[in-house]
């Protein structure tokens, strides 16, 4: 049996499955129950300064719905917790000691100044919570006053505000980043800079879910009028993967721990995201769709897949994946795969065809010998792979590496060679073109 | 002791009667028909289309019904077939559109049927006209029968602007639709609202208690028109083969169908306490189901070769026995006998395939019956159009057509059952539509010519 206990910047929990900040965690009554789900920890849903912030009475979710209404976007226009700030201090309190194992982490978002963070911290302290998570992620209602994704959006008051936060606490300080930015990698380098013991990403998208054509008015709407919310869920899981991976690899921020969030719903998506370098996961649109229960598949998925894999534990994966994430320059462009269609698979909808015959390289037939029959023509697949993605039975469609033979399209021998952009001839900018010569990738060294 | 013939009206209360006769396939709500549309995989030259005799474009009506425009869905479908209501009622789909389903990989395949009927219930209940009369051409032309045929034909005729008369036998239109099919496949009177919205595009007069060969004849509707179109249907049934002696209760099933369709309130329909229906077809099943729903306590469709062998399909089948009808294969009729000159038994000589020909196995059974329906297939009987047979060819038993509906007469159409065909109302209406096509050529270079 795998261990998936981690110790994430000190902090322990039996599992890496945490409950992100939001409506789930907003109480004890919640989190009392999460907990007894199974849950490894939670970040509080966000604490600010009294009087608390009123929320609208009206809708505050919005989503999308893919088939048999499943949400694969959600969003909201939710605030920070509206309870005193007693009352969930002493919650926390009383949570964290009737379940001393779970981590207990404690989300934060007060006006930017010094003195509002170095209040704040110090009652959180008094609770025995195991770390603090600053919320500069939120993009709606709160930024409009200077806060959440107002100072995300800002590497110089990241650094700033985590600089005193360290300052101010013993306790482990996490950054919440937006993914509202042009380059998820500047405020992550300021999060560092001022001392952040760790990210956690994503916050949610800006985003208007859906238009009442009749009302003309976004909708969900607050008396007719609407406002973007935060998105999550499903749909924005590669976005998220991505802004991941790219603090994974950069050379400012790598090593540093992150809590990977955005569209987690399975064990299967907790992996892909611990293998891009989150060495914990935070959930919030999953278990908000299907309650708790949800941990106990992630879980048993988690705990099978390593074991079938030899991975002991959870820290002998994380990040393995990010090593293959590279820029487009450094693709091997001598690599060449082709489509190929299992014929007792296919269901002859027809679809391949069509996607490549109106919107792509005519590569698929409609019709052999006077038969309705997809087949791939290989002088002119260029291996897109969009075949397979529209083809509605998976793996009928599989995209097989050409090995030494010659590539019907180009003519080319296909012999297991590597040439990238920046040995390519074409490239006037090359600075050493090279013809076939495996050993010369350029790609910079780890 | 039970007096004979047992043949009365409410064997079973008035409401049992009223439940039984309710809709075979309710209609899909809202919710289930967004879960039943998007399971369409919007196929490329989709094999529905192509199995579909009209040729509708289901996965583009599937998808406007999954994108919430289900009376854009419906002109879609009554595009390509005027009666998409009524074929989205009484279609075999499981040996059409969805069995050419891809979805029939997983053993399931989109509910096109009911998809179908939930569009053009849709358009029918918002009362919408879609279409209207075309600019007037000044031709005339006729059509014979106001059934699918006849009057898919007259109306699209009537959008490319010609004057249309239908002559119709009976005093009502819609003909197998309003007469000949079984009555829970067509509630709520809808085979009359469909015929009502297909004239409501105007230019189409009906002249009801017409009958071809009695109150008018081809040669002079071909004289007076500029084109005929003959949609007459099938007006016979064939002979059981069996000495009936005169007795009473033995009956057509059509006639009973028809009879039971044009009855307001069924708790006042006579049925027979035992019930015999000999034959394999729709009409079969549907005679023995209606009988079985009436009250009757025993029914027996007896057929004279396999289930496979039936030209009804599975489900038709499958439908008979839920409903408590009891099949027997492989026996055909070879005698009846009476009680005071009405039906008291049908004698049945068990038959048995041999190397591929069906041959007697000189077993025999007797099933008694109150009632005895016969539907072994209808007839098309040329003495309507005797007049003008030296002229107008036959193929076989049927008035010979070729691909667009053409007769050997020259101003002449036909299309329908009385053709060649599979006897379906989709096949009709197709064959109505195609001749209308046709017929609107024909006059366009008639014109042509006579304008040179």
């Amino acid at each position: 049996m795998a261990d998936l206990s981690v110790d994430f910047v000190g902090i322990k929990a039996p599992n890496p499955f945490w409950l992100a900040s939001a409506p789930p965690t907003d109480k004890a009554y919640n989190v009392e129950r999460a907990f007894r789900a199974g849950w490894g920890g939670v970040v509080w849903k966000t604490l600010g300064e009294d009087p608390p912030i009123v929320n609208v009475s009206g809708p505050r979710y919005g989503a999308i719905h893919g088939p048999d209404r499943r949400v694969i976007g959600f969003n909201n226009i939710e605030l920070i917790t509206d309870r005193p700030l007693e009352v969930n201090l002493r919650e926390i309190k009383e949570v964290k000691r009737r379940w001393p194992d779970r981590a207990m982490v404690v989300s934060l978002m007060v006006p930017c100044t010094e003195e509002s963070w170095k209040a704040i911290l110090a009652r959180v302290e008094e609770t025995e919570a195991d770390g603090v998570e600053l919320n500069f992620g939120c993009p709606h209602g709160m930024s409009e006053r200077g806060m959440g994704s107002a100072v995300g959006q800002v590497p110089e008051y990241v650094e700033m505000v985590a600089r005193w936060c360290k300052q101010h606490t013993r306790m482990p300080v996490i950054v919440k980043l937006t993914p509202n930015v042009g380059d998820i990698r500047k405020p992550a380098e300021a999060a560092k800079r001022g001392g952040a013991d760790a990210v956690s990403l994503i916050n949610t998208v800006n985003s208007i879910m859906h238009v009442d054509l009749d009302a003309m008015s976004p909708w969900p709407h607050t008396d007719g009028k609407g406002t973007h919310g935060g998105m999550c869920g499903p749909a924005v899981k590669p976005m998220a993967l991505n802004m991941t991976a790219e603090i994974a690899r950069s050379e400012a921020t790598r090593g540093m721990p992150i809590s990977g969030i955005g569209g987690i719903e399975t064990w299967k998506d907790a992996a892909e995201f611990m293998a891009l370098g989150a060495s914990t996961v935070q959930v919030c649109t999953a278990a908000m769709v299907y309650g708790f229960k949800i941990v106990e598949e992630m879980k048993s998925g988690l705990s099978d897949w390593m074991d079938q894999k030899g991975y002991s534990r959870v820290s002998d994966f994380v990040g393995r994946a990010v090593p293959n994430v590279t820029d487009w320059q450094y693709l091997n462009l001598d690599y060449a795969v082709k489509a190929q269609i299992d014929q007792d698979a296919c269901i002859e909808c027809g679809r391949c065809h069509i996607a490549c015959e109106d919107t792509s390289h005519q590569a698929i037939t409609n019709m052999v010998d006077g038969v309705r029959k997809f087949e791939v023509i290989e002088e002119e697949c260029v291996g897109c792979n969009l075949c397979a993605v529209v083809c509605p039975v998976e793996n009928c469609i599989t995209m097989v590496p050409l090995e030494n033979e010659v590539d019907k399209r180009t003519g080319r021998m296909v012999d297991g060679s590597y040439r990238n952009w920046t040995q390519h001839p074409n490239n006037p900018m090359a600075k050493q073109p090279v013809a076939y010569d495996t050993d010369a990738a350029l790609e910079p060294a780890e | 002791m039970s007096t004979h013939p047992d043949i009365g009206a409410g064997r079973i209360p008035a409401e049992a009667i009223e439940a039984g006769f309710g809709d075979l396939h309710p209609a899909l709500d809202r919710n289930e028909a967004r879960v039943a549309s998007e399971r369409c995989l919007f196929c490329y030259d989709a094999p529905c289309i192509q199995a579909c005799p009209t040729g509708i474009d289901i996965p583009l009506f599937i998808r406007q019904i999954m994108t919430e425009n289900p009376q854009g869905a419906a002109k879609t479908i009554l595009d390509a077939n005027i009666f998409g209501g009524m074929c989205a009622r009484v279609c075999p789909t499981e040996t059409l559109c969805e069995e050419a389903c891809v979805r029939m990989a997983e053993g399931k395949p989109v509910e096109i049927g009911r998809l179908q009927r939930y569009a053009t219930d849709a358009l029918f209940s918002a009362g919408r006209q879609l279409y209207r009369q075309g600019a007037a051409t000044g031709a005339r032309v006729a059509v014979v029968g106001a059934g699918p045929a006849g009057l898919s034909c007259a109306h699209k005729l009537a959008t490319l602007g010609h004057a249309v008369d239908v002559f119709e036998a009976r005093e009502k239109g819609g003909g197998l639709n309003e007469h000949g099919i079984a009555a829970y496949k067509t509630t709520g009177g809808f085979a009359q609202k469909e015929v009502a919205y297909i004239l409501e595009v105007g230019g189409i007069t009906v002249h009801h208690g017409k009958r071809l060969g009695r109150d008018i004849t081809l040669a002079s509707l071909a004289a007076e028109y500029d084109a005929v179109f003959l949609g007459l249907g099938l007006q016979a049934v064939n002979a059981l083969g069996v000495d009936e002696g005169g007795l009473a209760n033995i009956e057509d099933a059509v006639a009973f169908i028809e009879r039971l369709r044009q009855t307001d309130d069924l708790s006042t329909l006579p049925i027979g306490r035992k019930v015999v229906v000999v034959g394999g077809g729709m009409t079969a099943i549907d005679a023995a189901v209606q009988a079985k729903k009436l009250g009757a306590e025993e029914v027996t469709l007896v057929y004279r070769r396999g289930a496979d062998a039936m030209p009804a399909s599975r489900y038709e089948q499958e439908v008979a026995l839920t409903n408590g009808v009891v099949i027997r294969h492989f026996a055909r009729p070879y005698a009846v006998q009476g009680e005071g000159g009405a039906l008291a038994s049908v004698l049945f000589m068990r038959t048995a395939l041999e190397g591929g020909k069906l041959v007697d196995t000189g077993e025999t059974f007797a099933l008694p019956a109150d009632q005895l329906f016969k539907a072994i297939g209808q007839l098309f009987l040329p003495t309507d159009v005797a007049d003008e047979s030296a002229v107008l060819e036959m193929d076989g038993v049927k008035i010979k057509v070729d691909v667009e509906c053409r007769t050997s007469l020259p101003k002449v159409w036909a299309g329908g059952d009385c053709t060649r065909g599979r006897d379906l109302t989709v096949v009709a209406v197709e064959d109505g539509k195609q001749a209308a096509l046709s017929i609107d050529r024909a006059l366009a270079a008639r014109l042509a010519v006579a304008a040179e």
